[in-house]
């Protein structure tokens, strides 16, 4: 089992976790295309990268996440900032946990409804 | 103006005169504005439009093909795409050639990928590329292209050469290419004259020039001697043109009386739509890499299913010998076949690499064991080298036809049988147990003669019908003959009135050869006396 760790809520602050990469191909084309487009739906600033340190990449750039070509296997580190951050982290980590399988409908809605 | 020579390879045969027409992607095409903003704004405009184009073809796309485009909608829409060439363009660069250098370099990020499922993902790059280009030149330059013309191109994709309309003739003439290349084999088969590996770029050349690539010739500018020669030339290909042309539509039988099979090679089912099956007595080869050359990464199961179904439904009943992908050698497909062997040819290619995909190799099984349903379809193995490579084959192809019954889908266990093409299958081809033989004579020729047909230095040694080949040929067909199985031939040389007296003289009784080769295959069969032809014995000399 994948074991992120769980998103720490501060206010106001950066928001962190980080969970292992699991489906087949990694973050591959349509994998990508679901984490874009969760991220999109989120005011915050999200990104990841393969350590804690960074370097960091923006998660709701499509052309950026295919360039960081993350493999099956890896850990991806995730950050988030601003008003709703809390809320997209533990989304985006989902996702990834899920392996990227489709309805992340229900789970991943932006906290505005 | 001087008459100009430049010579190449001849990759499809026929003669030509007509108007240079240069093919070239964008760049010689388009006139820059000169102002940078314009630049930006023309850039600007033909991503937006080719985002239109992706969003109308999502609307008419299956499920499965909506996602790939959808996923080339995400980068499109993604400003980090065109952001180098957004900055090349402020500092003064042309607006296509801003966005060339910049999904170069993008490019050239994922074909460096180990991975091979990013290094596939290059195919939509180059789409998203090529679309967005299409808008900036104001493109469909294919449909601009004259007919008649003499098209001359760096090289040249199959779809672009698809894209041509070449209903009233033209010719092909490439500094790049190759001869076993899939456009040399589109050329080949719709009987347009090519000429490849010129070596020259010929995008500065305009005015009349004339092809013979019989010779492997391209004469810009030619003189008045050159022309008259060519009147000449054309007359008599015309004379045997229309000779061939009654002939395609007869059977085909010798001088005295025995029938020869004559079977089609296709490469891409687009070819079939012109083509009267009564013309040939089936197809002997279909090569299957043009599904897996498509932009938008492997095939799956439904899309082969129904591209085989159309093919075996349009020979009707009549045999369909569908080739299981023979990728790796000259044909590399991006992020399936091994990148950097030393020998490509001598490496992981035809069922070898089959075998090592066995996920990709049992999706073609069963969409081929589907597709027997409707029509005769066998099965062919590329590249077997032992008899235990044909063992492991049948018992994926009998367990993927097992599988499928059980699942309660409707299959089909197509005969299964080896194209002839490695030394060591062809020396011990009675030790195969397969259920047909094809003698693959293009590489089987240059494996055993050691020479490439690429390679023009040492093109000549590669002759299908010296006597070391026909020899070779001779003992297939009686091994063939004691397991009591069919045996053709498909390579290149099945179509060659030179080589085809001798083919018979081997025993050879079927030949597969591109569609616009059979009339004169035909003609050069009823020419032949098979009992003069056994006692010359050709393969003594």
């Amino acid at each position: 089992m994948n074991s992120p760790c769980d998103p720490v809520p501060k206010t106001n602050a950066m928001h962190t976790g980080s969970v292992l990469l699991t489906n087949d191909v990694g973050l591959h084309a349509r994998p990508s295309v679901k984490l874009t487009q969760l991220a999109k739906r989120f005011g915050a600033h999200i990104e990841f990268a393969r350590a804690a340190t960074g370097p960091w990449v923006d998660a709701k750039s499509p052309v950026k996440v295919m360039r960081f070509k993350a493999a099956k296997g890896e850990t991806l580190h995730f950050r988030a900032s601003g008003a709703d951050a809390a809320d997209a982290l533990s989304a985006i980590v989902s996702l990834v946990q899920r392996g990227f399988v489709a309805d992340d409908e229900e789970s991943a809605q932006p906290p505005h409804g | 103006m001087m008459e100009k020579h430049f010579a190449g390879r001849p990759a499809a045969p026929g003669i030509a005169l007509g108007a240079l027409f240069p093919l070239t992607i964008g760049t010689s095409v388009r006139v820059t504005s000169g102002s940078a903003t314009s630049e930006a704004e023309a850039l600007r405009a033909a991503l937006n439009a080719a985002l239109v184009d992706l969003r109308e073809l999502i609307a008419r796309s299956n499920r499965e093909a909506a996602e790939i485009l959808e996923f080339q909608v995400a980068l499109l829409e993604d400003d980090a795409l065109a952001e180098a060439a957004f900055v090349a363009i402020a500092e003064g660069a042309a607006a296509d050639l801003a966005w060339l250098r910049a999904m170069h370099e993008e490019i050239a990020g994922y074909e460096k990928s180990d991975d091979e499922y990013f290094r596939a993902r290059a195919a939509d790059l180059y789409d998203i590329r090529d679309r967005v280009v299409a808008h900036l030149t104001g493109s469909a330059i294919e449909a601009g292209v004259p007919p008649g013309a003499i098209v001359t191109a760096q090289d040249l994709t199959p779809s672009r050469f698809l894209a041509i309309d070449w209903s009233r003739g033209g010719a092909l003439a490439l500094t790049a290419g190759s001869t076993t290349s899939h456009v040399a084999m589109l050329a080949r088969s719709r009987g347009i004259p090519a000429v490849v590996g010129i070596g020259v770029d010929l995008a500065e050349h305009s005015g009349d020039a004339l092809i013979d690539a019989h010779r492997g010739l391209l004469i810009v500018n030619p003189g008045p001697a050159a022309r008259a020669q060519f009147e000449r030339d054309a007359q008599a290909a015309a004379s045997t043109r229309t000779l061939a042309a009654a002939a395609a539509l007869r059977p085909a039988v010798t001088a005295d009386g025995t029938p020869i099979r004559i079977m089609l090679n296709i490469a891409d089912p687009r070819e079939l739509a012109a083509l009267d099956p009564a013309i040939c007595d089936g197809i002997g080869l279909v090569r299957t890499e043009f599904l897996f050359h498509d932009k938008h990464g492997l095939p799956d199961e439904e899309q082969q299913y129904a591209v085989y179904r159309r093919i075996a439904e349009w020979a009707q009943g009549r045999p369909v010998v569908i080739r299981t992908l023979d990728a790796g050698g000259d044909k590399p497909i991006p992020g399936l076949t091994p990148a950097g062997e030393s020998n490509p040819f001598l490496g992981v290619r035809g069922l070898r690499l089959s075998l090592a995909h066995p996920d990709i190799f049992r999706m073609q099984l069963r969409a081929l064991s589907r597709a027997a349903v409707h029509g005769n379809v066998k099965i062919m193995l590329p590249m077997v080298t032992h008899p235990r490579e044909l063992a492991i084959a049948r018992g994926m192809l009998d367990a993927e036809v097992a599988a499928l019954q059980a699942a309660g889908v409707r299959v089909r266990r197509a005969s299964l049988g080896i194209m002839v093409e490695v030394p060591a299958a062809a020396i011990a081809a009675d030790r195969f147990d397969a259920e047909f033989f094809s003698i693959g004579s293009n590489d089987l020729t240059q494996y055993v003669a050691a020479a490439g047909r690429d390679i023009g230095a040492v093109a000549d040694l590669a002759d299908p019908t010296q006597p070391a080949m026909l020899r070779l040929f001779r003992w297939v067909v009686e091994a063939a003959r004691a397991q009591r199985i069919e045996v053709s031939l498909c390579g290149d040389a099945g179509g060659d009135p030179r080589a085809i007296p001798l083919l018979l003289g081997t025993g050879l009784r079927t030949l597969s050869m591109a569609p616009a080769l059979v009339g004169g295959a035909k003609l050069a069969v009823a020419a032949v006396g098979l009992r003069p032809i056994a006692e010359s014995g050709p393969w003594q000399r």
